[in-house]
């Protein structure tokens, strides 16, 4: 029987054909994917890692629901250039707490892994409002209407609940003081800003947008920029001690 | 005939899905009301009006229904069921038309950015998932169940399984359609790329694809021939896989189950990994192997020639359906991925080449002896022209995935001209093709209305598609020196910004391309309008293909 009548059970038998397709499909994703839950040296051990706080989070979903992935990137890779630009090669451990990932895959903008404190907030808002009063060159588009609009406070627990049942750790004072710490973040005059300061340390309390009263839209979306790639210490940081 | 007197009751699918139906609108009600964002209310209350149409039509159906289900056969033919084949194709050429209209809208934006207006759902960031959506999903998708529905039955000579079951697929496939679509212009997006829909679309479209697997297998199951074909075996692994992958890639954890949005259950590096691994395996059996199923049906069929070699289909099938689940990691080369993924996301994806090309000779050789029809039918030119772009995306996509290569060409625009030769080239040109032949076998017409236009939509489709990936060639490889050039001092040479400005003339290329592409495919709709409207009637229905032995 040769190889080509062999292969007459696959042609013959629908089921067979199936069961044949499924086992030759699962092996790349099963190698190529559960080693990654396991092996020790995939995340690298780092200190400063902590989940976002709650305005921080507010302002990633709307990056999210934006698109900003389209144009901008968040992985610097370890390329002489790159590292120039940008500053330290992103590590794996940076995105640990991402929900989805944002790595992107096309720069039309420059990528975004380490853009906080690179910029003033103002230059944020003004450049979010109209990229172009700022760039002349830029094709962004405008987000003016993040200025005007406020940020939903209510919600922002069970979205830290709904962070922490896919693996953010998330604390339960933290989840508590949810809606506290969004708006105290936003209000270096608000009463919760030490006990914030508290539950995220090194954490920036600052009126982002410059504006008065509650979180607007541009509050969360300035916070998140202004934390990117600011969490770890690079000069603390050593790279052999990740060895393994 | 003793048939029409018997007593008319309702099927089990009737009698099911009808109240389920009513039900399911209820649900919905009940979620437009307790919403907490109003994207999700509205795509509540279209699943309500949705459903109260479905209970309604389904009904309506039975009471002009005759008391029995149309035949399985006929006179000792197959009854082929061509409804839902007519719907989806239909379907296919209105989002094809409007994904094309919405991507010329964005390469616009690129190059002149004002075409944003500044506001939330006109922005590129929003637009961008539905152009990729409405090429690949809607009018890919459409295509694909379409020529799926009429290979699987005319090569098993067995009528579609299933009574309301193909149109549960292609009608809930295309509101699937409508709610990814006017989600991503809402805001709602998971932003995983090609995965953008949110969780309650996700789960909807799992419902929909598990009708579409079971029916596709249930007609494969009661064919008449010992043989399954194999552009069936490439429907399959098409169906089967792109189940699997859509599963992996979306278990998300909604925030309430009145909202819209949700949280990914992957995380950081895993999440790009399971991300990768279903995008590229979305361009792998989505846009290669179900489109292959096409070429291994519709060209033989064209050319009145059998497929090349029977013994290289097999090879070609098991060899590229393996090799291509490996390939995700290098769409992550030196980002934070461990190097041993991405070693071997790069080794198979040269090892892809391979396969890729067997089946380009395939499809190629397949011409022996009929050459000359390329003279005299510009259909047959399209579908083989189809086959070249691919085995030019082919050579170009495992040339890019190793790594010094892929240093220079990832985040440019490289990577979206290689994409858009595989697209406009391979994809656009395989499915025109099919449906070049379809839309004449389906409403029973001699002939195409004219030829000569579609003469024309071939070649300013050509010109457009090399004037799109020779303008992203240029601009992509320009960015990218320009990245990582340095001056003599040993500084960068280049602001972020000046390479920005450096893409604009390509930008306004590359729109024209995608101009002339849209306008191509016009052509191709009014071209098949009045094939329906005013061809000429054939009597004989065409004599189904012979399996390959």
């Amino acid at each position: 029987m040769s190889f080509w009548t062999r292969h007459h059970i696959f042609e013959k038998n629908s089921i067979v054909l199936i069961a044949g397709i499924l086992a030759v499909i699962a092996i790349g994703g099963l190698v190529e994917i559960t080693p990654l839950f396991y092996l020790k040296s995939t995340i690298e051990v780092v200190d400063g890692i902590r989940p976002y706080t709650p305005l921080e989070l507010t302002g990633r979903n709307i990056y999210v629901r934006e698109g900003c992935y389209l144009c901008h990137s968040q992985m610097i890779r370890p390329l002489r250039d790159e590292v120039e630009r940008y500053g330290h090669y992103s590590l794996a451990a940076e995105s640990m707490y991402d929900h989805p990932f944002q790595w992107g895959s096309k720069r039309t903008g420059p990528d975004l892994a380490r853009v906080g404190a690179k910029y003033s907030d103002e230059w944020h808002v003004t450049h979010l409002k109209d990229p172009r009063a700022i760039v002349p060159q830029s094709v962004m588009p405008g987000y003016s209407f993040l200025s005007v609009t406020e940020v939903d406070t209510t919600v922002i627990a069970d979205h830290l609940r709904t962070s922490r049942a896919v693996g953010v750790p998330y604390s339960d004072d933290q989840i508590a003081n949810a809606v506290a710490d969004l708006k105290a973040q936003a209000d270096p005059d608000n009463a919760g800003a030490d006990a914030f300061a508290k539950r995220y340390p090194k954490a920036v309390v600052r009126n982002f947008d410059g504006k008065p009263g509650i979180p607007t839209e541009m509050d969360a979306l300035v916070a998140y920029l202004q934390m990117l790639g600011t969490l770890v210490d690079f000069k603390l940081y050593n790279e052999k001690a990740n060895l393994r | 005939m003793s048939e029409s007197h018997a007593v008319k009751s309702m099927t089990l699918g009737e009698a099911v899905l009808a109240p389920l139906f009513g039900v399911t609108a209820f649900l919905c009600m009940i979620g437009a009301a307790k919403a907490v964002d109003t994207a999700f209310a509205f795509h509540a209350s279209l699943g309500a009006a949705a459903s109260l149409w479905a209970a309604f039509a389904i009904f309506n159906r039975y009471f002009d229904r005759p008391s029995s289900l149309p035949a399985q056969e006929i006179n000792g033919r197959p009854n082929y069921n061509m409804g839902p084949i007519k719907f989806s194709a239909v379907m296919g050429m209105f989002w094809g038309i409007a994904g094309f209209a919405v991507g010329l809208l964005i390469a616009s934006q690129l190059a002149w950015p004002s075409l944003n207006f500044d506001l939330p759902w006109t922005s590129f960031g929003r637009l961008r998932p539905l152009h990729t959506s409405a090429v690949i999903f809607a009018f890919g998708g459409n295509v694909l169940i379409a020529t799926s529905f009429y290979v699987v039955q005319k090569t098993c000579r067995a009528r579609l399984a299933g009574d309301l079951a193909p149109w549960f697929v292609v009608i809930g496939y295309n509101f699937f359609i409508l709610i990814a679509g006017t989600g991503y212009l809402l805001g709602v997006t998971q932003s995983k790329e090609y995965a953008e829909p949110e969780w309650y679309a996700d789960l909807w479209l799992t419902i929909v694809w598990v009708t579409y697997l079971l029916v596709f297998l249930t007609t494969i199951i009661k064919r008449k021939e010992p043989h399954i074909f194999v552009a069936n075996w490439f429907y399959l692994a098409f169906i089967v896989t792109i189940a699997v992958l859509h599963l992996g890639n979306n278990p998300a954890l909604p925030v309430s189950v009145f909202g819209s949005k949700s949280y990914i259950a992957w995380g950081g590096v895993q999440d790009a990994m399971f991300q990768w691994w279903y995008g590229h395996n979305a361009v792998g059996f989505f846009l290669t192997a179900g489109f292959l199923a096409i070429m291994y049906y519709f060209i033989p069929k064209r050319a009145e020639r059998p497929v090349y070699s029977y013994r290289l289909s097999i090879i070609h099938f098991w060899a590229i359906i393996f090799l291509y689940i490996w390939a995700g990691p290098h769409h992550l080369h030196y980002t934070a991925l461990p190097d041993w993924a991405q070693t071997l996301g790069m080794t198979f994806s040269i090892m892809l080449w391979m396969p890729s090309w067997g089946g380009m000779i395939n499809g190629l050789m397949t011409l022996s002896g009929a050459w000359d029809k390329l003279r005299t039918d510009p259909v047959l030119r399209m579908l083989v022209v189809s086959v070249a772009f691919y085995g030019m995306a082919t050579f170009e996509g495992p040339l890019m995935s190793i790594k010094v290569v892929n240093s220079l060409s990832h985040y440019t625009d490289w990577t979206i001209g290689h994409v858009h030769s595989g697209a406009l080239g391979w994809v656009g040109f395989v499915s025109f093709g099919a449906l070049y032949c379809l839309i004449p076998w389906l409403w029973d017409r001699k002939g195409l209305y004219s030829l000569k236009l579609v003469n024309w939509h071939f070649w300013i489709a050509t010109i457009g598609i090399v004037l799109y990936i020779s303008a992203m060639w240029v601009s992509g490889i320009l960015q990218g020196l320009m990245w990582r050039a340095y001056t003599s001092l040993g500084f960068l040479e280049y602001s972020f910004i000046e390479t920005v400005e450096a893409m604009h003339p390509f930008y306004v290329i590359r729109a024209a391309g995608g101009a002339l592409f849209l306008i191509g495919a016009l052509i191709m709709v009014y071209n098949l309008w009045m094939t329906v409207r005013v061809g000429e009637v054939e009597v004989q229905s065409p004599v189904a293909l012979q399996p390959a032995q």
